[in-house]
């Protein structure tokens, strides 16, 4: 099994797929939307064969041995530069407890995007096509290890987003798609510009002895690799990692989205279509925390260490924020995507903590806000492919005409308050406890438990006002679920349900590499600050 | 001069001498066969191809050729010059294809005889300037080349605007050519030399860093920049590359820059240079702060050129403007002032004649078949000319230098260079500068895709042709986006630049 290239499977099988279908005559939508989700279907499944065999007691993180479905080979090698001795990359991927969740959630998402993909009717083929290739993207960010190979999977996202909001999007679509492009291609410029220094500042021992500067991350992590004087070399004095830190912060901030660079959002989502606001919010947004996790702690322990206060204080600016702005919209989307805002301010106080049950916390948070998300989004689609409107003061009383509907509303919008027994209330309870178990930060883990109350008032208000009271005759006509709409939230109730009464699998997938995280921050930061004084 | 060394230096100008006989078959088979002009462009991609086989087999040699007095010599065959001709070479044999199917050019079909010996005039005279270790050769063979792209940029004689281009660049040419022999002129008059490497060898002794001698140089690089069209010196470019026919526009902002950048480099390097460090950075004499004069002007002119794309509603003035910036990137790689931003320079240039190519073409044919290069007529064409469309964008991408196309390795190698010469600032403008550039390109792909589809298919003229001459173009742009080995390597042999 291990020698099984599993992980190019599930990344590249989208590529196979939009190859094929690049070939599909135009007309054959029926079967262009069918292959789609067989595609995801395999992925899915793919996904759930990594996760069978998957070991959970190995860390990973900083090390390479106990990396799972390992894939290293030489991609680019050119010898003979007389400044640069020799340029290496390497193809390198491999999952960790930190991945692992993330791609079962890219992988779920994405299948059940492609099942609510079935509704669109304008050119199928380029949807479809864009889809694939976004969904390539997302899954090689989340199993990359090589920084350079992690920025091009990065990058690789930006285009079909654009096309996939701006083809398929609402009225306001050309306006949200462009400011999408772009304020996350700022935020890669930043991560490139701090990706270069640290080629420059980290030098790798290559099997034959020689020392190379390296894009592997993993040899980033090791602090006696650094060069003498790198810009990002703790070994220079006058280095530039607070700057570059900060650099690296606001890229993957931006994908967050943390306040203040949280504007593209509310565009996008309301002008996207529901699918890709499913994945935006599923999935993109979660990218941006896992960047920090994965890069920005374990590269820079020693930075992070200083700033944990201003993340949680950004964590608790989001938490408030989103939750005051969500309460302000009319439009339900508006108003899921501001609570998107809000719930992954919870993700960034649980990481500030920077001790176990904090970041399992933000981990599983970021999990379960994927999964709940995506359901509020879909559920909003439901009603606007019906009615046309997203207007929240326009509906009333859907209670009686659609209870089934209401059903599954009245789960999700509970999950996300954080009503116990459904997922939201583990892993905010987990950040909590976490942030409150860090003494510099309690005060803003108190402040922000204001979001829970905030949250739950949004949420109970919309709930109220869309399926309690009278029913307006317009409405009289509206249907409830059917077959299709079915399969796509059946599979997410369970999710949530499961996970909130029985989270300890979850737990345990993730728990020894967020131990590694917090090892790293705690040690390695008083490791580099030695031999930065040196 | 000794006439032995004269006949054995011509083996190392094979390609030279055979783009000259070619030039003169095609002008004989002109006058000789007046109905045949259909054999004209295949007799030149005949020539054209020999003269690569011929700069291929010189990699390697590195010779200097045709000296005079003690130690001087007029010209310096080696790699990176080689590289440069077959750059050229490369994009000719695209220009050749390109003009087969313009339908600017195919109106004037009793003139291709004049077309294509233009054509290589302007080759031969880009070869000289790229191997040119004499600032005297240096101004011939700038004024061959000018003098035959002024003809072709106004080619089309009935078209108001082709004549409009031409006059221009003829006046803007003709005064910055006047101004940089005046000051090469200076320069002979105060060390006695026009020979490159005997200038650096009297600066060894002299230290030359007067006023006077300060103008002089200036004036010269105004010449030079008025080639690359660096700001201040690029008011021609728009109106020139609007004006032209397209394959012409193209040909000057990949070839002729080309060429404009090679001279400029080599007259810097072999002028000024005093000594290479370790990490092979160069030690200029500090006659002026190179480093400064150089990110300054690079700094301006890719922040203009972007700025002014913003605004653009002609295609053609869009992707000027656009090459006006990129001209900006690839000065910064100079301005490191090392070889490891030569290398980055080399490669951008490799990457930039892919693309920038490809987009000319593609923006040709598309004119070809709507007869406009206005961005509002593009809207929709997406879903009428879907082929073109998505190579269009293919190549707008890389030119914005998103991965994984090989528009993202050319900006990675020049900020590489930029961040390992500790010039973050520099790169940090620089990158804001590529956000800038996304949202013009973006423009288009917009009015392609975004815009409400239009009802009719738009059939496309020499299908099989086009395709695979479009396609020709679009592989090496995603290959050497995810395999740039081979460019990288390619730019690392021609690094070597003879002199001192």
């Amino acid at each position: 099994m291990n020698n099984f290239p599993i992980l190019s499977l599930i990344t590249f099988l989208p590529i196979l797929g939009m190859l094929i279908i690049l070939f599909i005559p135009k007309r054959n939508s029926l079967f262009i939307k069918s292959f789609t989700i067989i595609i995801t279907a395999i992925q899915l499944v793919l996904a759930i064969v990594l996760l069978v065999n998957y070991n959970f007691n190995l860390a990973g993180i900083n090390d390479i041995k106990s990396f799972q479905f390992v894939e290293k080979f030489r991609w680019i090698e050119i010898d003979g530069f007389a400044w640069l001795g020799k340029i290496k990359i390497d193809y390198f991927l491999g999952v960790d407890g930190l991945s692992v969740p993330m791609i079962l959630l890219t992988t779920i998402i994405t299948f059940i995007a492609s099942i609510s993909s079935w509704t669109i009717d304008k050119s199928i083929k380029g949807y479809f096509l864009m889809f694939l290739l976004l969904d390539t993207g997302m899954i090689g960010v989340f199993v990359a290890l090589d920084f350079f190979l992690f920025y091009i999977f990065w990058e690789l996202m930006l285009l079909p987003m654009y096309f996939l909001i701006g083809i398929w999007g609402g009225p306001r679509r050309e306006y949200a798609a462009i400011k999408f492009f772009l304020y996350t291609l700022l935020g890669s410029v930043l991560i490139l510009l701090v990706m270069i220094g640290l080629y420059f500042s980290t030098m790798e021992t290559l099997a034959d002895g020689t020392r190379v500067f390296t894009f592997n991350m993993l040899e980033m992590m090791n602090p006696t690799n650094y060069t003498q004087n790198g810009i990002l070399s703790p070994l220079n004095p006058a280095n530039l990692r607070f700057i570059a830190f900060i650099g690296l912060f606001i890229g993957f901030a931006i994908k967050i989205p943390m306040f203040p660079f949280h504007t593209w959002l509310p565009d996008a989502h309301v002008e996207a279509p529901t699918p890709i606001s499913v994945i935006l919010a599923g999935i993109l947004l979660k990218m941006g925390t896992y960047g920090i996790l994965r890069i920005s702690y374990p590269i820079f322990p020693d930075i992070t260490k200083d700033l944990i206060w201003w993340i949680a204080l950004f964590g608790a600016i989001n938490i408030i924020y989103g939750a005051l702005c969500a309460m302000a919209q009319k439009d339900f989307k508006k108003l899921i995507a501001y609570s998107s805002v809000s719930h992954m301010g919870y993700v960034m106080l649980g990481m500030a903590a920077l001790n176990t049950l904090g970041i399992s916390g933000a981990i599983l948070q970021m999990f379960n806000h994927g999964t709940i998300t995506a359901m509020l989004f879909l559920l909003v689609g439901v009603v606007y492919d019906r009615a046309h409107i997203r207007d929240i003061e326009g509906f009333g009383g859907l209670g009686k005409q659609m209870p089934i509907y209401t059903g599954f509303t009245t789960v999700a919008f509970f999950a996300a308050i954080g009503l116990p027994g459904l997922s939201g209330f583990i892993s905010e309870a987990l950040v909590f406890l976490g942030s409150f178990g860090n003494d510099s930060i309690r005060i803003l883990a108190i402040i922000s438990t204001l979001g829970i109350l905030l949250g739950a008032g949004y949420m109970l208000w919309t709930l109220q006002r869309v399926f309690l009271g009278s029913l307006p005759e317009k409405w009289n006509q509206l249907t409830d679920l059917d077959t299709r709409e079915y399969i796509m939230f059946v599979p997410l109730v369970i999710i949530i349900i499961f996970l909130g009464v029985y989270p300890s699998p979850m737990l345990n997938l993730m728990n020894s590499s967020v131990n590694a995280i917090v090892d790293i921050v705690e040690k390695s930061g008083s490791f580099i600050k030695s031999i930065g004084s040196l | 001069m000794n006439i032995n060394n004269f006949l054995s230096d011509l083996n190392l100008i094979y390609p030279e001498i055979i783009l000259v006989s070619t030039l003169v078959i095609v002008l004989l088979f002109d006058l000789i066969f007046k109905h045949n002009k259909s054999f004209l462009p295949i007799i030149s991609l005949a020539g054209i191809t020999f003269a690569i086989f011929f700069t291929i087999l010189n990699f390697g040699k590195n010779e200097f050729a045709f000296g005079y007095g003690s130690n001087n010599f007029l010209l310096s065959i080696d790699d990176f010059s080689n590289f440069f001709k077959l750059l050229i070479l490369i994009s000719s044999i695209f220009i050749i294809l390109f003009s087969i199917l313009s339908n600017e050019i195919k109106i004037c079909r009793d003139r291709h005889g004049e077309y294509y010996t233009l054509l290589l005039g302007m080759i031969i005279g880009m070869f000289f300037l790229v191997s040119a270790n004499d600032l005297i050769v240096i101004y011939i063979s700038i004024e061959i080349l000018s003098l035959s792209s002024y003809i072709l940029a106004g080619f089309v004689k009935t078209s108001l605007r082709n004549s409009e281009a031409s006059l221009k660049y003829v006046i803007y040419g003709g005064v910055s050519s006047g101004i940089m022999i005046f000051g090469m002129s200076l320069i002979y008059g105060m060390t006695g030399s026009t020979n490159l490497s005997e200038i650096n060898s009297i600066l060894k002794v002299t230290a030359l860093s007067d006023v006077t001698f300060l103008t002089s140089l200036l004036m010269v690089l105004a010449g030079l920049g008025f080639k690359i069209s660096v700001v201040p010196f690029h008011f021609w470019t728009p109106d020139v590359y609007e004006g032209a026919p397209i394959p012409i526009t193209a040909y000057l902002s990949v070839a002729s820059k080309a060429a404009g950048f090679a001279v400029l480099i080599r007259f810097i390097k072999i002028m000024f240079l005093s000594g290479i460090t370790n990490n092979e950075y160069w030690v200029l004499y500090p006659i002026i702060d190179w480093r400064s004069l150089l990110i300054i002007f690079s700094i301006i002119t890719m922040t203009l050129g972007n700025l002014s794309a913003l605004w653009q509603d002609n295609l053609k003035r869009m992707l000027a403007y656009s090459s006006i910036a990129h001209a900006g990137y690839i000065l910064l790689g100079l301005a490191v002032l090392s070889n490891q931003g030569l290398t980055a320079v080399l490669i951008y240039f490799i990457i930039y004649l892919f693309m920038n190519l490809g987009a000319f073409l593609v923006v040709m044919l598309i004119a070809n078949e709507i007869n406009s290069e206005d961005i509002n007529d593009y809207k929709g064409l997406g879903y009428s000319l879907p082929f073109l469309s998505a190579m269009l964008s293919i190549f707008l991408i890389s030119l914005v230098g998103l991965p994984p196309t090989a528009g993202f390795i050319a900006k990675l190698y020049l900020f590489i260079a930029l961040v390992d010469a500790k010039m973050i600032v520099v790169a940090i403008i620089a990158l804001i500068n590529t956000v800038i550039s996304l949202y013009y390109y973006v423009r288009v792909l917009k009015n392609l895709y975004l815009s409400k589809p239009a009802e009719n298919k738009i059939k496309i003229r020499n299908l099989s042709f086009v395709y695979s001459l479009v396609l020709i173009m679009v592989v090496p742009v995603i290959l050497f986006g995810i395999y740039f080995a081979p460019i990288t390597n390619l730019a690392k042999y021609s690094l070597k630049i003879l002199g001192m």
